[in-house]
């Protein structure tokens, strides 16, 4: 598994990322920056941190979805490539076209960072093995617009084909209401694209790989793509 | 009352009014001053300097200064950049220890946590600028303090704050804390560094003047720490980061002058952040700074490039000549005096190493970040302004900062206040709905709704959340950790300084100590009222009296601060407020201790002597509605004992919930601690003649511990051994905290009380 983490002015959980992968991993993955025109070769995976992509004063992610590196990332997820957005990342790919919908404010405005649990919607694609279907993980949320929103039609293809990867849930694995921590549409905490080869989420999987610091829940999504 | 220099009298229109009738003194040969203004006493006042001060500069300089001179001795003289009032007593204040690198007097403290690594760390207010314009004042102070951290080559890992806001009942404060806590959390969330722990009170003396405090702490090698001091004659000063606007003129001015009923006028002095650029501004320092390109770095904070080209200048004997030509500017026309006196954000001053310019150019062009050579180190000790062909402004620069006024201001001590006895206090109809009461109330409640707003996990180094004792972080991989916290008792403060001093530093002590960490150093921001009115100067010189006693007693100096005074609305201070920040080092963090209770059967052991002090309790205050009596005493000695000895039960991991008890007492702590760890306990102890003086009373030097009987029975001994107050008082398990002779109250509906209220509030339905 060659892991990259593409570093766009403004990004800050790129060191979180790098140390899930290489945690996953047992290597350092190479960072790439974001004027670079080409992902380096043999890449597998690569990965868009969270952060405030050049601070985020436009649309979220609305630059950084055009930088020049994005072009080599949409050519390697149409080849088949792993893309994983995290955040800053999942906003980043709404906007460079390589997920549909966009990330509106949260439901009450404000920022919210706090722990959420999050059921698995299903355990066969690269990012998720290492889950069971329905499997109820707690990770991190840290967002101010993770409102996941699309029209109509594109959230009944989402669902129809199986592209919602989490939903937002209380510890019981019970959705709606109160468990949902931004109003997101139908509580879509993250999505697949339509190959399942690109993943984004608003969650942060790479803040809960140890027990010390809230637990280890993220963990096995880096573990999924390391036996992808 | 001083005056805040109005946008109107900046104007070129009214400068041409003015008959140009330059008083032309004792220049340097071939040096031509700019005086296009006569310098009127009037003008002199709207700069915040008195009569004898505008003297002082005459006798100094020798003749009138120019408009730009005046600025700048405004701006240099005022309170807040050169300590007139303050700097008599803070010079009594402890400073040294084996461990401290860098005290006070650089952009922040320094201390060595071992293995070659140095913490960086201060606090600073934001106090007038967040009331006007909340979400800009508290999210530049953030950004302020970040940049003064790592300014000293250090990279931020944790932020902290302390908020004091007015009255809920005043119909400001709701949309001040939306404000501030807003400000706080999108400057640094997206600046990315967690916000681990902070203080958030109410009360009305802060209506029309909350409190900002915000705390950086950083991480640096202990051989890789930069200075201001510039070395070397004929180097390059380069300006990097942000362009210059006219945002923020006179801010520091404002910061030490009093609020009238006018503040809102004054938005204009607030400046703007973008923690983007602050962002890009801490990756290309820290870059260059790795690289060995740096002579000399110092942030443009208070009094923008005034202060920190004076401060290069002075700290390394030199003179310092600027080209104001060359500053980068995001507006058009501006004057010498606007752009020395702009606090636009996010800009840096640096002397690089000629022979590394090139590379640290090519990382500025990285960044994406605005530079330019502004200026140069001259022998001369001026600091020389020039601008269009004209010299603005030449003035000897050691002079600016060791000349500045000093005043040792008249002062009385704060009147002794009775001690209110136990008995003398109405007990509740049930102490156990007084409890309810009181973790409910806008002082106790939980502050979730707040630091849910502040990222506190990025980086992955969060061991311990807001909510507890102290933050507690990791470095790097572990094991070793920083605690760390912020913490104040004004209450204590305003009825006996010197006690409320002392209590602050005592308390900052104890929840690094509740954590396992051994308490290294504090930075103090001290906010006060007026200082040329005698009780308010009292107060400052009890507190730092007080700070100073338990700073020695503790081994925990003072490294980094900052002073804020004139916190006043029309003729009233605040409470006085002598804000704490501590920081303390935890060898293995996986050693640290939390508040939660871990399991059910545990024996609960109460440390430190209970007498039931009552007097400025928030039960007198918020139960029986008096503000009244002298604050509990501080016993140096037993809060040093019991503490060394509960860090020492901790590292051996011999108690598994630590809290340290402070407001509200014994009471509402059990229920934190059961609150936090969803495990109820069964308090069996005899609560003496005065039940709610026990439960509720505010002896200081005490903890809460839990640990396995046989444990329990072993610490009682060494307690006993140790001459520390020790006694086991009840056992955790079940669903329910159960005080004697009470009934039970459901952790359900603590938690109901406790995280009520906030969020209610804010929602405008409380």
């Amino acid at each position: 598994m060659k892991a990259v983490v593409v570093l766009f002015p403004g990004s800050n959980r790129e060191g979180d990322a790098v140390r899930a992968l290489e945690m996953a991993t047992g290597k350092k993955p190479q960072i790439v920056w974001h004027a670079e025109t080409e992902l380096p070769a043999g890449t597998d995976l690569v990965l868009l941190p969270g952060g405030f992509s050049y601070g985020d004063y436009l649309r979220c992610g609305a630059i950084a979805g055009r930088a020049a590196i994005m072009d080599a990332v949409r050519a390697h997820a149409a080849r088949g490539g792993l893309v994983l957005g995290i955040c800053n990342g999942f906003q980043i790919l709404c906007e460079g076209g390589l997920l549909p919908g966009v990330l509106m404010r949260n439901k009450d405005l404000r920022f919210i960072c706090k722990m959420q649990h999050l059921r698995v919607e299903r355990a066969d694609t690269d990012f998720t093995r290492a889950y069971t279907k329905n499997q109820i993980i707690k990770v991190a949320i840290a967002h101010g617009e993770g409102n996941y929103e699309a029209d109509d039609e594109t959230i009944k293809r989402l669902e129809g084909d199986g592209r919602v990867a989490f939903r937002y849930c209380d510890a019981q694995g019970v959705v709606g209401g109160l468990a949902n921590p931004n109003g997101s549409t139908n509580d879509i905490a993250g999505i697949y694209s339509d190959k399942l080869n690109v993943l984004g989420m608003m969650p942060h999987p790479e803040n809960l790989i140890d027990p010390l610091v809230g637990g280890i829940d993220g963990a096995g999504l880096f573990k999924s793509l390391v036996a992808a | 009352m001083v005056q805040v220099f109005s946008k109107a009298s900046l104007q070129p229109e009214q400068a041409r009014n003015i008959a140009p009738r330059a008083r032309c003194g004792l220049l340097p040969e071939g040096h031509h001053l700019s005086q296009s203004i006569e310098i009127t006493p009037q003008l002199v006042a709207e700069h915040g300097l008195k009569p004898d001060e505008y003297e002082r500069i005459l006798k100094l300089i020798g003749r009138a200064p120019s408009i730009t001179e005046l600025g700048i001795f405004s701006a240099m003289w005022n309170e807040h950049c050169s300590y007139k009032s303050s700097r008599l007593h803070l010079r009594k204040l402890p400073t040294k220890a084996p461990w401290v690198i860098q005290g006070p007097g650089e952009n922040a403290g320094v201390i060595d946590i071992g293995d070659g690594q140095a913490c960086v760390f201060k606090m600073e207010s934001h106090n007038h600028p967040s009331f006007i314009e909340p979400y800009q004042g508290a999210a530049t102070g953030v950004g302020g303090i970040l940049r003064d951290v790592f300014t000293m080559g250090a990279r931020p890992i944790a932020c902290l704050n302390l908020l004091r806001f007015g009255s809920p009942d005043h119909p400001k404060t709701r949309h001040l804390v939306s404000g501030v806590v807003a400000g706080i959390g999108g400057y640094g969330n997206s600046f990315g560094v967690p916000t681990v722990g902070g203080s958030v009170n109410f009360h009305t003396r802060y209506d029309g003047n909350i409190l900002v405090n915000a705390m950086a702490v950083g991480l640096a090698k202990t051989d890789e720490i930069f200075y201001a001091k510039a070395t070397g004659v004929g180097r390059p000063i380069v300006y990097l980061g942000s362009k210059t606007g006219r945002d923020g003129i006179h801010g520091a001015t404002m910061a030490s002058a009093s609020f009238e009923a006018d503040a809102e006028e004054k938005r204009p002095t607030v400046q703007v952040g973008d923690p983007f650029s602050e962002k890009l501004l801490l990756e290309a320092c820290l870059e260059i700074m790795a690289k060995g390109c740096v002579i000399a770095i110092q942030d443009m904070g208070a009094a923008g490039l005034t202060s920190s080209a004076v401060e290069m200048g002075a700290k390394g004997g030199l003179g310092i000549e600027l080209d104001l030509d060359k500053v980068p500017c995001r507006e058009e026309g501006m004057s010498a005096y606007e752009m020395m006196l702009s606090e636009s954000q996010e800009r840096m001053l640096m002397v690089l190493d000629p022979a590394k310019e090139k590379e640290a150019e090519a990382i500025f062009v990285k960044w994406g970040l605005d530079f330019a050579v502004i200026g140069k180190t001259t022998d001369t000790k001026r600091f020389v302004i020039k601008h269009k062909g004209k010299i603005e402004a030449d003035l000897p620069i050691m002079e600016l900062g060791d000349e500045a006024p000093l005043y040792d201001r008249p002062h009385v001590p704060t009147p002794k206040k009775p001690v209110i006895e136990g008995a003398s206090v109405k007990p509740p109809k049930s102490n156990a709905d007084a409890l309810v009461h009181l973790i409910g109330t806008p002082d106790l409640c939980s502050k979730r709704w707040v630091w849910e707003q502040y990222d506190h996990l990025i980086l992955g180094n969060s061991v311990q959340q807001p909510g507890g004792d102290a933050g507690v972080v990791r470095i790097g991989d572990g094991p070793k950790g920083l605690a760390m916290t912020t913490d104040v008792s004004q209450r204590y403060c305003e009825a006996d300084p010197v006690e409320g001093g002392k209590q602050a530093v005592a308390e900052a002590w104890r929840n690094l100590t509740a954590t396992g960490a051994l308490p290294l150093a504090l930075t103090d921001n001290l906010n006060f009222g007026n200082p040329e009115k005698p009780e308010y100067m009292g107060q400052l010189v009890g507190c730092l009296e007080g700070i100073g006693d338990a700073a020695r007693a503790l081994d925990f100096p003072i490294v980094s601060g900052n002073v804020s005074l004139y916190n006043e609305t029309q003729g009233r201070g605040i409470l006085p407020t002598p804000s704490i920040g501590g920081v303390g080092v935890i060898a293995d963090v996986t050693q640290s201790a939390s508040v939660a209770f871990k399991k059910a059967g545990q024996q609960i052991i109460l440390i430190g002597e209970t007498q039931g002090w009552l007097g400025q309790s928030v039960y007198l205050r918020d139960v029986c509605g008096r503000e009244e009596g002298a604050p509990p005493p501080v016993d140096l000695v037993a809060e040093r004992r019991n503490g060394d000895f509960v860090r020492a039960l901790i590292t051996a991991r011999r108690v598994d919930a630590v809290h340290d008890l402070s407001d509200g007492g014994l009471a509402v702590a059990l229920a934190e601690m059961a609150m936090a760890g969803k495990i109820g306990a069964k308090i069996t102890c005899d609560l003496g003649a005065q039940p709610h003086a026990t439960l509720f009373g505010e002896d200081q030097a005490r903890y809460l511990l839990s640990a396995s009987a046989d444990e329990a029975s072993k610490i009682l001994a060494d307690a006993k051994a140790k001459g520390v107050p020790a006694a086991v008082i009840g056992t955790t398990g079940g669903d329910a905290l159960e005080l004697p002779g009470e009934k039970p109250v459901v952790i359900a509906t603590l938690d109901r009380a406790h995280e009520g209220w906030l969020p209610a509030y804010m929602a405008g339905q409380a």
